[in-house]
This record gives structure tokens, C-alpha cells and sequence, in this order.
């Protein structure tokens, strides 16, 4: 099946390999209140892409990723996983909140936290067997964290936070990963090895989409970037996107030509 | 007379209260776990006050309909009608309008049991001499429980029990983390109303011992309580459990020694004793058991300072350190070191500077990330990876 929606912008078009993309975004708008916090946002993204979603604080970047999962009710708009709809796609679907969304002195183990990434192989009463205990485990070492599973998660750093969620979303054994700004607040080994894992996934032909505010970083971290402030900016490659006049239309004034530079 | 309640001597009537407060204690307390956990605790004190409207309107309704209006039956089924539409107010007007839960709480709790007062007084100025002792379920009454009573609050309570052993998990992930539990597919709306419901289903089943008003502290309580002693969600529900169990035994036995105790409030103040024994002693997250903590924390800190002062002949200024150091032997009543305080200083420096090498080196950097001043290298490092470290070390340290 091919579909072509031209609009008055011209870059809505959709294909049919675009219609079968692991999360496809049709004509998002998400509004709180009257004010749209993302505004009629088309976005497409291919197995074994890593891409950054940047903008301003405010672009609605957050609510982008919230509203494909159906975490936050959109105004109007399409959203499919693998040309499906996205609730019955879930399986394959791992996000990874933000770190503060949580109350850490929540009386749970790092071991417990990420066992939550298998509670739906688990279900409602299933016991934990050995597989599912060795799953964790192997989560928790991707990020480094194996010698810490028995620890109570306040007892955490906030960089080791950010490497539990992540491993609990690595335990969901998912084909796509939302993670919702990975890097706030993390410290620079935390960063490396989030970065690493993250690449590692891309290289298994799975989809990694992040939140990230840092210009300076993308360019390195991500080969895609999806620039965004209400609208869509620019979508594509760190040097398609990146350009003078988008990151004008982006950041506007609230971007010194200095970092501009940095990130071009 | 205590004894032969706690012992189930007291007769029929009292024994058939003190197991039913038992049961219906542990779960109260394994339900009332995930609310507090959720930070939804007071939700439940909303569904507790709306239960009294429907406990009148089904007074009035089987007394006009012919009946006695006494079946405990009938009066729990209006309670949990009137509770279930509180319920649905406080949650709407949390979901719909931009008032908050707490206010939210506030209007449903107040107009909810205002309203059931009103009825209440309706029901003694039309009926007077036959009102059935409804002002008993305000605070509860041990008094005149029947077997057929027993057997409707068994029944709750167990079935409760087996809703929230279902529901652990999905209960559990909302509770600490929504945004995750909707990412994964989760209806954390739904799970968080069925969480209020098995509270209101506690709520209506204890009516008749505990009472509307108190009814919270028998679900609250006992999982503030069990908080203190465990880190894991799962044995805090146990604990709560068995907290609530033993405040509901306990609770109603003594009650059942006179008749004019209410038995709900004495439930709830055994159950604020096991809360502050929990508080002073529990060795997880208790007040003493912190302060012996820190206490012990601050005695290493001092002790490492000194011996560090020691080994680089800086003088010890602080008396606490000094004390510290001579009750461990370091120095001696005069302030001069030891042998065994010379011996120790020495390892603490090299120590130090391994840890200063250590940290310099990027190829190191997992193993730094340990450092807090405190933590000897060799816990950190294995001996063969400490020898190839003491090579950077530089002839200074060749002790």
C-alpha cells in the first residue's frame, strides 16, 4: 500500500516501507490546556537508527514520546508501531521515564526495579524462575550495574538511577526504546555507558529514539536528529539537520551563536 | 480478665470479634500498603466517611420496605454503594477538573458524611427508640456480633487478601513508577481505582468492628509501621499484614474486657503503639538504629582523620578524634601516639596514596568511583592488581 498526504508544507509524505517503520507519527498535536505543546508533528523512525529528539526547554519533546506511547491523550493524530497500532505493539516497546518522575525512597531493590521490565512475560502470578532471574542479571551487567542488584535503589548515585531504568528497559527485551532525557544529571562514566549500550542496540537493528538537550553531544552520540519546537524542525542526518537556519528557527534567540557553532 | 480475652475465653461473642479484627487487620494492612506506598493514603479516609450515607439509606430503605433494618448484610451493600460513589467523585474531580486530590478529599469527605449525619438524625426523629445503634459504626462496637457478622467479615477480608496477592504486580509498578507502568501498556487508571476499591471493600467490611472514622489507621498504620523494618515492598506488605492482624486481635480483645469500650479505637491505639516501637527500634529505618549508625559513621570518619594527622605529623585538634583515639588505643592520655597507632597511621597513609594513584588513573576509573575516603583499597582491588598499583607509588612510600 502506498499513501501519499501532501501538505501546504510538503513533507508529509508516506511510503509504504515509511507506514511499516518500528514508530511512525502522523500529524501529532498534544495540547495541555489551549496552548499545543507539539503541534501536527510527522515523524518516522528505521530499525538500527539512533536518533536525538532536541529543541528548547518547553519544545515539547517529552510530550512527543508521551503521546506515541498514549501516556498523554493526543488532540488528533496517528501513531503505528511496524504499521500497527501502537497498543498492540507494546511487547516490543521499551521508554525509560525521567529520573525525577520517581520516588526513590520506594522500598524496592535495583534487583526488583528491573525485574519490572519482565512483568509482563511474568503476568499476574507467575513465579520468577531462573530465566527470568538470569535476564535481569544480564541486564543489570550491560550497564555495568550487576554488583549492585541487592541494594536498596535510594541508596543510589544519580547516574546508577539512570543505569538501573535503563537496564529494566534492556530486561523488556524490546525492539524499540524511548528514553525519555537519558543524560540529565548523569556523571561522565554514567554517560559512556548508557552512550555504549545504546550503540550496541543500534548495531542489533533495534530502533533507539532519546529526549536529549545537549547540541554539543548530538553530533557524536546520534547519527539521526529529529529538531523539534512545537513543530517539526528538521529530521535526518546530524549534518542535514543541524544547519544554520533550523537551529535559528529552533533555539531562536535563546541559542548563542557561540554553541551554534559548536554543534555545526 | 486481658488474658482470658487474648486466650479467647471471654465466650462466644467475644472470641467470634477478636479473630474477625484479626482477619480483617491483616488485610487492612496488606491493602493499605499499596495506597501508602502510592501516596494515596488519605483516599481512603474519603471512602471511609461516604460509607455513612448508605448506611442510613439502607437502614431507611429495609425499615420501609417492612423489615427490622438491621441486617448487617444490607446495611454493608448501602455502605459500599454510597463509599463506591464517593470514590468515583474524588477521582473525577481529580481527572476532570484541575482541583487536586487533596481538595478533592476534603469536599467528598465532609458532604459525603455531613449529609450521612443529617440522615442519621432523620432516622432517630422518626423512628425514635428503633434506631438500631447505627452511631455504632462510627466508631465501631463489639457489641451484639452474630455469626452470620463474623462469617460476611471472613469472607471480605479473605477475598480482599486474594485480590491484592493478584494484583501485587501491577499494583506495585504503578505505585512506584506510573509514567513506566503506562509506557508498558499498563491502565494505571483502572489499577489505581481497583486499589481504592479493595480499600473501600476494607472500609465496608470493617465497619461493624472498627468503625467509618478510624478505619484509615487500620489501613494506614500498620504499613507506616512495617516501612521501618524492610527496604522490599513485598515483606513490607507481609509485615503490614501481620501488624494489622495483631492491632485487630490485640484491639479487640481488650475491648471485649468492658462493654463500654469502643472496640475501633482501641484497635487503632494498639496499633500506634506497634507503630512506635517500629519507629525507635527497627533496625532498617529506625530513629535509634540511625542514630547508632550515625554515630558509628562519625567515629570512622574522626579515627581516619586522625590516623592521617598522625602519619603527615600534623597535630589533632579536635577532642572528639582524640577521644576516639585513645579508647581505641591509638594514643596515649597525653596525645602521643601509640606503637599500634604508629603501626595503624602508616597503613592509613599508604592507603591514601594508593587511592591518589589510583584515582589519577583513567584506567582505574570503575575502581575510583568506590572511593569515599573511608573504604580501604584492598576490599577494592585484589593483591595482585594492588602490587602493579604500588609500582606508580614512588620510592616515598615503600613502607
Amino acid at each position: 500500500m502506498s499513501l501519499d498526504l501532501i501538505t501546504t508544507e510538503g513533507h508529509r509524505v508516506t511510503s509504504s516501507t515509511e507506514f511499516d517503520a518500528p514508530l511512525a507519527i502522523r500529524g501529532l498535536t498534544v495540547s495541555y490546556g489551549e496552548k499545543p505543546a507539539v503541534f501536527s508533528v510527522d515523524a518516522t523512525f528505521h530499525p538500527g537508527e539512533m536518533t536525538a529528539i532536541i529543541g528548547p526547554n518547553g519544545a515539547g519533546k517529552s510530550t512527543l514520546l508521551k503521546a506515541a506511547l498514549g501516556i498523554v491523550k493526543p488532540l488528533s493524530g496517528l501513531i503505528s508501531a511496524w504499521g500497527q497500532p501502537m497498543a498492540s505493539e507494546r511487547a516490543r516497546i521499551a521508554y525509560v521515564p525521567q529520573r525525577a518522575s520517581v520516588d526513590w525512597d520506594f522500598p524496592t531493590r535495583v534487583l526488583d526495579v528491573v525485574m519490572m521490565g519482565q512483568y509482563r512475560s511474568l503476568g499476574l502470578l507467575r513465579r520468577v524462575s531462573g530465566a527470568h532471574r538470569k535476564i535481569t542479571l544480564d541486564s543489570l551487567a550491560r550497564v555495568g550495574m550487576e554488583s549492585f542488584a541487592s541494594r536498596q535503589i535510594g541508596q543510589l548515585s544519580g547516574g546508577q538511577q539512570q543505569r538501573v531504568f535503563l537496564a529494566r528497559a534492556l530486561a523488556q527485551e524490546a525492539d524499540l526504546y524511548l528514553l525519555d532525557e537519558p543524560f540529565a544529571g548523569v556523571d561522565a562514566a554514567t554517560e559512556k555507558a548508557i552512550i555504549s549500550v545504546l550503540q550496541e542496540l543500534r548495531a542489533a537493528g533495534k530502533t533507539v529514539v532519546a529526549v536529549h538537550h545537549d547540541l554539543a553531544t548530538a553530533p557524536e552520540y546520534f547519527d539521526r536528529v529529529f529538531l523539534i519546537n512545537t513543530t517539526r524542525i528538521a529530521e535526518g542526518t546530524v549534518a542535514e539537520a543541524f544547519t544554520q537556519p533550523n537551529l535559528q528557527a529552533a533555539y531562536g534567540g535563546r541559542l548563542a551563536t557561540a554553541q551554534m557553532g559548536a554543534a555545526i | 480478665m486481658l488474658f482470658e480475652a487474648l486466650t479467647l475465653q471471654l465466650g462466644y461473642n467475644a472470641t467470634l470479634v477478636t479473630v474477625g479484627a484479626m482477619l480483617l487487620g491483616i488485610a487492612a494492612g496488606a491493602t493499605g500498603t499499596f495506597l501508602f506506598l502510592g501516596k494515596r493514603a488519605l483516599v481512603s479516609d474519603a471512602i471511609s466517611h461516604a460509607t455513612l450515607p448508605g448506611v442510613a439509606l439502607a437502614f431507611m430503605l429495609m425499615v420501609a420496605f417492612g423489615g427490622e433494618g438491621r441486617s448487617l448484610l444490607g446495611l454493608l451493600l448501602g455502605s459500599a454503594v454510597t463509599s463506591a460513589i464517593g470514590l468515583i467523585c474524588v477521582s473525577a474531580l481529580t481527572h476532570r477538573t484541575r482541583l487536586s486530590e487533596d481538595a478533592a478529599i476534603g469536599a467528598v469527605l465532609s458532604v459525603f458524611f455531613g449529609f450521612g449525619i443529617v440522615l442519621l438524625t432523620v432516622i432517630q426523629s422518626m423512628n425514635a427508640g428503633r434506631q438500631a445503634g447505627l452511631e455504632s459504626f462510627l466508631l465501631g462496637s463489639t457489641a451484639g456480633m452474630l455469626w452470620n457478622d463474623a462469617v460476611v467479615i471472613a469472607l471480605g477480608g479473605t477475598l480482599v487478601l486474594l485480590a491484592v496477592l493478584i494484583l501485587r504486580r501491577p499494583m506495585t509498578t504503578v505505585a512506584f513508577d506510573p509514567e513506566f507502568a503506562a509506557g508498558a501498556g499498563m491502565n494505571v487508571r483502572r489499577i489505581e481505582l481497583a486499589m481504592m476499591g479493595l480499600a473501600m471493600a476494607i472500609t465496608v467490611v470493617g465497619l461493624k468492628i472498627v468503625g467509618l472514622i478510624l478505619i484509615v489507621a487500620l489501613l494506614i498504620i500498620p504499613a507506616v509501621a512495617a516501612r521501618f523494618w524492610s527496604h522490599r515492598v513485598g515483606h513490607v506488605v507481609l509485615l503490614a499484614g501481620a501488624f494489622g492482624g495483631i492491632a485487630g486481635y490485640v484491639g479487640a480483645a481488650i475491648s471485649a474486657t468492658a462493654p463500654a469500650l469502643p472496640t475501633g479505637p482501641i484497635i487503632v491505639l494498639v496499633a500506634f503503639a506497634i507503630f512506635l516501637m517500629s519507629l525507635l527500634i527497627a533496625p532498617a529505618r529506625g530513629v535509634l538504629a540511625a542514630m547508632l549508625r550515625h554515630r558509628r559513621f562519625q567515629a570512622q570518619v574522626h579515627v581516619r582523620q586522625g590516623l592521617l594527622a598522625l602519619a603527615t605529623d600534623q597535630p589533632i585538634y579536635e577532642r572528639l578524634t582524640l577521644r576516639l583515639m585513645k579508647r581505641r588505643g591509638l594514643v596515649r592520655a597525653d596525645g602521643v601516639a601509640t606503637e599500634t597507632g604508629h603501626a595503624q597511621a602508616a597503613r592509613a597513609l599508604l592507603d591514601e596514596r594508593r587511592w591518589q594513584v589510583l584515582r589519577s588513573d583513567p584506567a582505574h576509573a570503575d575502581a575510583a568511583a568506590h572511593y569515599d575516603g573511608l573504604t580501604p583499597l584492598d576490599t577494592v582491588l585484589t593483591p595482585d592488581q594492588l602490587k602493579a598499583l604500588d609500582q606508580g607509588l614512588g620510592p616515598r612510600a615503600a613502607t
